[in-house]
């Protein structure tokens, strides 16, 4: 017989939680190929394909990176929010409605203003408008105790539903011929993109240097030394005179305002008008919750963990082409990935031993 | 007009169904000091499963039955990562709701938009559904509506005034305390999340087998999200999440009841998320926010540890 014994580990190193990701990732892939077997599909064929279609061609390396921009700038907000164990599922709807601000701008003004204007005054717009839409479920929380899990998450529905209220209404544009969505912004309202590819250059560094600032934000300074001490120990916190109510406030704001940063560059860099809340984002408010993850929390690793959920994204919609699977096995895949890698931190705290014999 | 007002009652009631089975199950799921976030995956996987069974055998019931049987079984992700593993239980939640979800569009991918020709079929109480006005609202329903009420009730008589129920809810009070008591901490919370998630896949199944007949992608709608917040409405007590779940499903039915008047069906879809929004602050406001919340609710349990 044998006995196991858990006990928690008293030193960690950089290289051990990078190794525990890894084979996280490792495990979370082979579960996923179980998932594939169980519906009929070569798992190493349907795996490769993901990889493959992703980052294995010129065409598909250019649409992860087109779609590692959000996912960088979201997951890169989220980790902040999630660093003062504030769970921000909100993204989506911060995203749509930075979306929907910048669209506002850019239709009223796009016309009457040169580019090196209209661009950074959306872009304003959009962090404005996703981190005022953050800042309710901050105040909710904080002054009602409102549960944050919740209050997103129903503003996620809301504002989807007030996208398609627009489009549909009051923002319908001429051009559209009775069809949903508003009119085109003008050609100096919208994003540059490397040629031959989406992938809309500006909101790229934008996303990188945000990051950046952002690591230096947490690290660095006392603001950041006071979210990492609410989230590690929240009485501590207390005790040591942090004001819960200003710094939740501009966690969001600047959480919220990140991923309305990523509405804007799907407005401006890819769609170039509002149009369904589905189209605008495939989800990545919710992938991002993932890259936050995969990333420790850390800003700057959400730039790799970001690049990697970008690549399931593309390579999922691959295997839809060619192996007549369901949009929703993305979903599955990243379920199963987010379940290994918090599964993956419990043998990161913990060490287990194995005793043979009595 | 008594005809209007018998048919929208009684459509609240068919609304409120889902959501009172949902509550139900999070309620004891929570009262075990374990935060299931993962009902709408949960519900989802509920619906396909009911839906697939009930179009191939023609048995509604076995479609029950299986969808009960996935719901349980999906939900043992949760519970070992959360209870087992010890892991954060908003994520592991956020992370069964992804797989649920994906899990129920893959499975379904070839029923979509596949009419069900047998579905579970209103029963009406002999005697009881001859009372005017009373009898069509209450008496002649959908059996998940009998279903709902009396597991809701029967949930509320475990809680309260069992000794297993109690043994749950010290358990998610002050779970060292309860494992000296010699009671099996880590058992207790794998139970309750494994039976609170039959209870939201018998929800799911109400939607595709009595509610519409048909599956589609998406068509919990958000639905186990707002379970979660009706469990925070009804204090943790499965006879106040009666009250909360039928209020919620004349919210569902409001939307119907206004479409005619010109208001855009956009803002009308809207209403039961805002509604959410503003009860859980009109309770904050009024005071009892905290009250009757699992003390230890989302904290994982260290076995053994001082």
């Amino acid at each position: 017989m044998f006995r196991i014994k858990v006990s928690d580990r008293e030193t960690t190193t950089e290289l051990r939680s990078f190794l525990t990701n890894v084979a996280s990732l490792g495990a979370g892939l082979c579960a996923i190929g179980l998932v594939f077997v169980v519906c009929g599909v070569n798992p190493f064929f349907a795996i490769s394909k993901i990889f493959l279609g992703s980052f294995g061609s010129m065409y598909g390396f250019k649409e992860t990176v087109t779609k590692a921009i959000p996912l960088i700038i979201i997951g890169g907000g989220l980790t902040l929010a999630f660093r003062a164990r504030f769970w921000n599922i909100g993204a989506e709807g911060q995203l749509l409605m930075g979306a929907i601000a910048s669209t506002w701008v850019g239709l009223a003004w796009g016309p009457h203003l040169p580019s090196a204007v209209i661009i950074p005054l959306m872009f304003l717009a959009g962090f404005i408008g996703g981190g005022l839409w953050g800042l309710i479920p901050a105040i909710l929380k904080v002054r009602f105790s409102i549960n944050e899990v919740i209050s997103t998450l129903m503003l996620n529905y809301i504002c989807a539903e007030l996208v398609t209220l627009l489009i549909v209404g009051p923002w319908k544009g001429k051009t559209r011929f009775g069809f949903p969505g508003t009119d085109n912004l003008v050609d100096t309202a919208t994003l540059g993109v490397i040629p031959g590819s989406r992938i809309h250059y500006l909101t790229l560094l934008l996303a990188l240097v945000a990051v950046g600032i952002l690591w230096v934000v947490v690290f660095k300074t006392r603001f950041g030394y006071e979210v990492r001490v609410i989230g590690e120990n929240p009485d501590a916190g207390r005790y040591a005179g942090i004001n819960f109510f200003k710094t939740s406030l501009i966690v969001m704001a600047i959480s919220g305002g990140m991923a309305g940063l990523a509405g804007v560059g799907e407005v401006a860099g890819i769609h170039h008008h509002l149009t369904y809340p589905a189209a605008i984002s495939s989800g990545y408010g919710f992938t991002a919750i993932i890259v936050a993850w995969l990333a420790k929390l850390n800003p700057v690793y959400a730039i790799v963990s970001g690049f990697f959920f970008a690549g399931i994204l593309v390579g999922g919609d691959a295997i839809q082409i060619s192996l007549g699977l369901p949009a929703a096995t993305v979903q599955i895949v990243n379920g199963i990935l987010l379940v290994c890698l918090i599964m993956g931190d419990f043998f990161f705290k913990n060490k287990i031993t194995i005793k043979w014999g009595r | 007009m008594q005809d209007v007002v018998i048919s929208v009652v009684e459509r609240t009631m068919i609304a409120g169904t889902p959501l009172l089975l949902g509550t139900v199950g999070e309620v004891i799921c929570e009262r075990s000091g374990i935060l299931n976030l993962g009902v709408e995956g949960v519900m989802s996987v509920g619906a396909v499963v009911a839906f697939i069974v009930t179009y191939t055998t023609g048995n509604p019931w076995l479609g029950l039955m299986a969808a009960i049987g996935a719901g349980m079984l999906v939900s043992v992700i949760h519970a070992f990562a959360s209870v087992t593993l010890q892991a954060n239980q908003v994520v592991s939640g956020l992370a069964l709701t992804m797989i649920g979800l994906g899990l129920s569009g893959m499975l379904g991918k070839p029923y979509v938009g596949k009419p069900l020709e047998v579905k579970m079929d209103d029963f009406a109480i002999p005697y009881l559904s001859d009372i005017p006005v009373v009898g069509p609202i209450f008496f002649d329903q959908t059996p998940f509506f009998y279903m709902a009420i009396i597991l809701a009730l029967g949930a509320w008589f475990f809680l309260e005034r069992t000794s297993l129920g109690i043994k749950v809810r010290s358990t998610g009070e002050n779970p060292r305390a309860t494992e000296t008591q010699g009671v099996n901490v880590n058992l207790i919370r794998y139970m309750s999340v494994i039976i609170g998630g039959g209870f939201s896949a018998m929800a799911g199944a109400h939607l595709s087998t009595s509610y519409s007949k048909s599956w589609i992608e998406g068509m919990t709608a958000g639905r186990g999200w707002i379970v979660i917040a009706l469990t925070i409405f009804s204090l943790w007590n499965p006879g106040r999440a009666i009250f909360g779940a039928f209020l919620f499903g004349g919210i569902f039915v409001l939307q119907y009841l206004l479409q005619p008047l010109g208001i855009s069906p956009n803002f009308l879809a809207m209403l039961p998320y805002l509604a959410t929004l503003l009860i859980l602050l009109g309770m904050s406001l009024s005071g009892n926010k905290k009250l009757n919340a699992p003390e230890k609710l989302g904290e994982p349990y260290k076995r053994g540890e001082r």
